[in-house]
């Protein structure tokens, strides 16, 4: 006799998705630690919040539509160099500075999700990397406004809230880039949680079916890709507002392959899956790097054959699966 | 000196025959499988250093390397396809980019560790250096011999595809694999050679490159874009798309890089995002 079924109605599993477990408590005051115990490290701290927003940012549209996308530094480089220019000329103040990068990479995002919404698989994976590469060349190239390849020098940010002063050891830098990702993560995890959520996954599992049941494909891609695009380009203005400056790495093919490392490593369509990949990702590039930078990507290169022989799921994937095992012995 | 256009065409299709031969073996995997492989240019750099290790270190003139760069990276994308690839024939778009982006990445690093991270210089022989005159103009000798190359590998793969028994079962295999498999077609054996021969040539490419444009570590990573490039751009599967394709690329990145060098790259990438917006199964691509 198997135990009767209660019927799941969409409402009730959006409803159950969207309660707070006590872990995701535990993480986000864990966040608060390296205030406490690292605070030597809290410029990298503030740079694995970002890289983390933006890992989230490549999960919306990847993890959870299934948009393979390579140039996704696009957004974040447009970002970075809207925010420092406009700190530049405009203004320093950091607040404004993200909302001109939000809405620039927005509306970048939107023009070019009318491509991305038409294709699929292989071209897919080549108009975005191609995309990119065009976004890098025109920064390159576009030396008098950028300053190309030696970086945009002379950005100054204004201290937050005209108090507190972006200091030396980030912890300004810290406090203000992990409260816009507390930010952005409470708003995704709404948009995941919602119906809207449950249509991108749909459409991952199978894009023909769901404009069948009422949901157009194309549309919903364009949505996600734009929001991913806005998340991205905030990403990139906390960095100049952090850093002070903008470079051409922010832009770069690089990029976009260590985000979807970070992602797959830590585990695509799970909310903390690129949190939780950028935090390794990151830490371990900054202990490795100090031992012997240039074989830092063959530990990248082996870990990556090794997530998808062995972790397909990635890390938060694996331990759900051993913690699953260890709830039900067989 | 040249007169500029010409010239420049033929360093083009100097250029793009480089391409052809670089990114056909891709092209004929691609198609085959749908195995998006992005360390194709790693087996191209497994050629590059086969070659300058036997020119530099043994001393083997340089005609007599490139058939031993052809086996080396043929032999080693064998080993890998047993071991990896062949597990992720099934798998998603996404795994086989994750997978075959790490061997690229080791690649990178394991040919830093061995060679440095320098420009490596290889001594072509007395014959193919220089330049001779035909009809005013001063064609490069290298350049003629790359071209015959390519022609000659053309020539080699169209024959070989076209009128031998291995070439159909591979063309029924690329049109339908289902059905192919039905007819008692071993696919995966023949995509086993398939892939072994394409990675072959690419070391060949690799080997050949290194005259005209350099190798270091990083070939993997500057030269794969172009790779895909081609390979997308002509559409998978096709002979004839790759060549129409490398040449397209070849002379517009050469006059590109002449005529306007402040665009830089700007120029190839916008003709691949307009012709795959345009096609996106590529100029010769079937659907």
């Amino acid at each position: 006799m198997s135990p009767p079924v209660t019927p799941v109605t969409p409402q009730s599993y959006l409803l159950a998705r969207g309660r707070w477990h006590p872990l995701e408590i535990v993480f986000w005051l864990a966040t608060l630690l390296p205030f406490v115990l690292f605070p030597n490290y809290l410029s990298l701290a503030s740079q694995i919040a970002i890289t983390a927003l933006f890992a989230l940012s490549l999960d919306i549209i990847l993890g959870y539509a299934g948009v393979v996308s390579l140039g996704h530094a696009a957004f974040f480089g447009i970002g970075a160099y809207s925010a420092g220019l406009f700190s530049k000329y405009v203004w320093g103040e950091p607040f404004s500075g993200l909302l001109v990068a939000a809405t620039l990479a927005g509306i970048l995002g939107y023009a070019t999700s009318f491509i991305i919404a038409r294709f699929r698989h292989l071209p897919l994976i080549m108009i975005t990397l191609g995309l990119g590469l065009l976004a890098h060349e025109v920064a390159n190239s576009a030396h008098w406004l950028t300053g190309g390849s030696d970086g945009l020098q002379g950005v100054r940010t204004q201290p937050l809230f005209g108090v507190f002063r972006f200091d030396l050891y980030g912890k300004t830098a810290y406090a203000y880039s992990l409260g816009v990702l507390f930010i952005v993560f409470l708003c995704t995890r709404r948009l995941i949680n919602s119906p809207f959520g449950l249509a991108l996954r749909g459409i991952r599992e199978n894009w023909n079916r769901m404009p069948a049941i009422g949901a157009d494909s194309r549309a919903h891609i364009r949505k996600a890709y734009t929001i991913a695009a806005i998340i991205a380009g905030i990403c990139g203005a906390l960095l100049t507002q952090t850093t002070n400056s903008a470079s051409l790495e922010s832009i770069s093919f690089q990029r976009s392959a260590d985000v979807l490392v970070m992602l797959v490593l830590g585990g695509a369509g799970k909310l903390y899956g690129g949190l939780v990949g950028a935090a390794i990702f990151m830490v371990a590039r900054d202990q490795f790097s100090g031992i012997a930078p240039q074989f830092w990507y063959f530990w990248i290169g082996v870990l990556l054959v090794a997530v998808v022989m062995f972790l397909p799921n990635g890390i938060l994937g694996g331990l759900a699966k051993i913690t699953a095992r260890w709830r039900r012995p067989p | 000196m040249l007169p500029p256009i010409l010239g420049v065409l033929f360093d083009g299709i100097a250029y793009g025959m480089l391409l052809f031969v670089l990114s056909v073996g891709l092209s004929v995997t691609l198609g085959l499988m749908n195995f998006v492989n992005l360390a194709h240019c790693a087996f191209a750099m497994i050629g590059g250093y086969v070659t300058v290790t036997l020119v530099n270190s043994y001393g083997w003139p340089f005609l007599a390397t490139l058939p031993a760069a052809f086996i080396a990276a043929a032999v080693t994308s064998v080993v890998l396809e047993r071991l990896l690839y062949r597990r992720l024939y099934r798998a998603s778009d996404l795994d086989q980019v994750l997978l075959t982006i790490g061997l690229a990445f080791i690649s990178v690093s394991v040919a830093a560790y061995f060679f440095g991270t320098l420009q490596q210089p290889v001594e072509t022989p007395a014959m193919l250096r220089g330049s001779i005159e035909f009809l005013g103009l001063g064609l490069g000798k290298y350049r003629l011999f790359l071209i015959g190359v390519a022609l000659m590998v053309t020539l080699a793969l169209v024959i070989g595809l076209e009128y031998t028994r291995f070439g159909a079962k591979v063309r029924a295999a690329v049109d339908n694999q289902r059905m192919a498999r039905g007819l008692g077609i071993d696919v995966d054996w023949t995509f086993a050679t398939t892939f072994a021969l394409g990675c072959g040539l690419a070391g060949l490419g690799g080997a050949l490159a290194i005259e005209i444009v350099g190798l270091d570590p990083n070939f993997s990573f500057t030269y794969l874009v172009y790779v895909l490039i081609v390979v997308s751009v002509g559409g998978l599967g096709s002979i004839a798309g790759s060549f129409a394709a490398a040449m397209l690329i070849g002379i517009s990145d050469i006059a590109g890089k002449y005529y306007v060098p402040e665009l830089g790259a700007f120029l190839i990438y916008l003709v691949m995002v307009v012709v795959l917006m345009w096609k996106p199964a590529g100029l010769f691509g079937k659907r």
